[in-house]
């Protein structure tokens, strides 16, 4: 699913040249659920940026499902981020003056789906999170983990082949992160990529696979088996 | 397209103060365009207006006091004109359309019909001077050739002397009184001059010159040329200035003795104000229009920076640059298209009732908003919108979705 081998990334700053990330090789399958955990400035988010093809690398090459990934234009780097990625952020970032529905259906209309269509895909998608109830709420009338639950509807409903979420949890409590990460399980067993980037190690735990980082190289990966639903 | 249009009704609808405040600083603009402009047709008919009751290429020569001693004479005698020097000018001035002499009857002379009667401006011309007066014949017709050879005893009357001495009856083929001779009227006419036009009575030149005084006496003459460029004017007008001033013995350069004055001259003075007028009011309302779409781009921009956030959120779901473009743009437009339509409805209708309401002033009449220019302010209107927009867009296409999902919390 992603290949990425001998990835290297650095930044001008004040400084002088920063490397972010160093020949990072990473192979994720298809499927899978993986976390990547490490320091702030490990180069973690650097990471997540470029596989969600939100950032360019300097040298090595990045394969997405067999595609290679490199110097997109930037319509096509919104296409393939439109048709294969969905993205769950820590701060939600849901459009504040859309209902859940309409932030849910935002992709589609990227897409060129019309409008009823739409509509009616992301109502399936709200209830899937089991937010149905909640569709016509603005963000403000959502609770943290309601609003994480429609930015992950916002994610699954283009059928992306890979989830990317950047400390998906940070701002929740802990009882809403594990229901949350019941969530995140459950879209992996249907079938989609998951990536999480996360300081947490609990939430690390629930993932199949753990990728530590730090001074921008991968340090440390481990199998773990994925800890199934926790009674709470 | 109408999904797009949805997306922007959106967001005009959560910044709701901002959009009106916007619209309204271009649909002043356009108010202010569109009432100008219609000032400045106003006046462009205001003159129109003034100079339409008679021809405006009119020049008139005219006798004066001698103020320059010449070929041994000395100065401050007058000098008559005669018939010769109407002669004179038609044959020897090239380019003249219509010519006429003036004989006036100074002071104004009891008209009488039976019992009634009062008091007009009388005054002997050629049948030339229709057409250099413009006078328009209501019924019957002008004076001609034949009147004048024949010294006929024939009037024409203007409109209120028609009323005043007739009444509601027709005048044609009755007589008139003039200091105790008898005149036929021949023709009625109007003028666009005004009440003073329609008080006046003209018979044959040949008839008052006959009758009040010297048979070749004239007062001056008065001439149109069949070309409207003001150069070759001022030349005739000075070719038969010195060609009576020959004629009378008098310097060519005494200009108080002979005198010559072009209509056009005065006419092309005063429309080159006008023109100048109007091309301030084009600056001045373009100008007005101008600071509304700087304001337009202004808070584009501002809503750009503003929304960074929103822009960077959209464009990690998969907005393309153009799509992110594009929406601005057409905000941008939209904001512009419908409140100058506001502003030029509304300048319109100021404009027309204003039409309606005051009348006729002098030298402003039938303001009015041509349909040409406005429809050509509105194509200008969109154009421009879409330009106030294309800085702020392309800053909302360059925003890195790293950085704005970063921003905030």
């Amino acid at each position: 699913m992603i290949r990425l081998s001998q990835i290297n990334k650095s930044y001008l700053s004040g400084e002088g040249e920063l490397h972010i990330l160093r020949d990072v090789d990473l192979q994720v399958e298809r499927g899978e659920f993986v976390s990547i955990m490490g320091s702030s400035g490990s180069g973690k988010s650097t990471l997540l940026n470029v596989l969600g093809i939100l950032d360019s690398y300097d040298s090595g090459e990045y394969h997405l499902g067999g595609r290679l990934i490199k110097n997109l234009s930037e319509r096509e780097a919104a296409r393939y981020r439109n048709r294969f990625i969905g993205f769950v952020f820590q701060a939600f970032n849901l459009l504040s003056f859309k209902t859940a529905a309409e932030n849910v259906a935002l992709p589609l209309y990227y897409q060129g789906v019309p409008r009823k269509e739409r509509d009616k895909r992301a109502c399936a998608y709200l209830e899937r999170v089991g937010l149905g109830s909640r569709a016509t709420h603005l963000p403000s009338e959502l609770s943290g983990g309601e609003k994480q639950r429609v930015a992950i509807a916002r994610a699954l409903i283009t059928c992306p082949e890979l989830i990317l979420a950047d400390e998906p949890t940070g701002a929740l409590d802990t009882k809403t992160s594990y229901e949350l990460m019941d969530l995140f399980q459950e879209v992996h067993r249907s079938g989609t990529t998951v990536v999480i980037v996360t300081h947490e190690p609990d939430i690390a735990e629930r993932t199949e696979r753990l990728i530590r980082m730090r001074d921008g190289r991968v340090a440390h990966e481990s199998m773990q088996a994925a800890i199934e639903r926790t009674p709470s | 397209m109408l999904d797009g249009l949805q997306e922007i009704a959106g967001i005009l609808r959560r910044n709701q103060l901002r959009t009106w405040l916007t619209a309204l600083s271009v649909a002043w603009g356009m108010f202010m365009l569109t009432l100008l402009l219609g000032a400045g047709r106003g006046l462009e008919n205001g003159v129109a207006h003034e100079f339409r009751d008679q021809a405006v290429n009119t020049i008139w020569v005219s006798s004066g006091q001698v103020s320059m001693p010449y070929q041994g004479r000395g100065v401050g005698r007058d000098v008559f004109f005669q018939n010769g020097d109407l002669e004179a000018i038609a044959a020897m001035v090239p380019g003249i359309d219509q010519i006429s002499a003036h004989f006036y009857l100074w002071g104004e002379f009891q008209v009488r019909v039976g019992e009634k009667h009062s008091a007009f401006d009388i005054r002997g011309v050629h049948p030339g001077f229709r057409a250099i007066e413009r006078t328009d014949m209501k019924r019957g017709r002008y004076l001609n050739e034949r009147d004048v050879a024949e010294k006929r005893k024939v009037a024409v009357i203007g409109s209120a002397v028609r009323e005043a001495l007739f009444g509601e009856r027709d005048a044609i083929g009755q007589r008139i009184e003039i200091r105790g001779l008898s005149y036929v009227v021949i023709g009625e006419f109007t003028d666009a001059g005004g009440e003073g036009e329609l008080r006046k009575i003209y018979i044959p030149i040949s008839t008052t010159q006959a009758v009040y005084g010297d048979p070749r006496r004239i007062h001056n003459v008065a001439f149109t040329l069949s070309s409207l460029d003001l150069e070759q004017s001022r030349v005739t007008a000075e070719a038969a200035r010195r060609i009576v001033a020959k004629r009378h013995g008098v310097s060519p350069q005494d200009m108080r003795a002979v005198r010559a004055n072009n209509d056009l001259e005065e006419f092309r003075r005063v429309t080159e104000v006008f023109s100048w007028i109007a091309v301030f009011v084009w600056v001045v309302g373009i100008g007005t229009l101008l600071a509304g779409l700087v304001g337009v781009g202004n808070i584009m921009l501002i809503a750009v920076a503003e929304r960074t956030r929103e822009i960077g959120i959209r464009k990690s779901l998969g907005a393309t640059p153009f799509s992110i473009v594009s929406m601005i743009l057409v905000e941008a437009t939209i904001i512009t298209a419908l409140s100058g339509y506001l502003g030029l409805v509304a300048g319109v209708g100021v404009v027309e009732f204003v039409a309606r309401e005051a009348g006729d002033l002098p030298f402003l009449r039938e303001p009015r908003v041509d349909l040409s220019v406005a429809l050509g302010a509105a194509v200008l209107l969109i154009v421009a919108g879409a330009l106030a927009g294309l800085f702020p867009a392309t800053r909302a296409a360059k925003v890195d979705p790293i950085v704005a999902l970063r921003e905030g919390g």
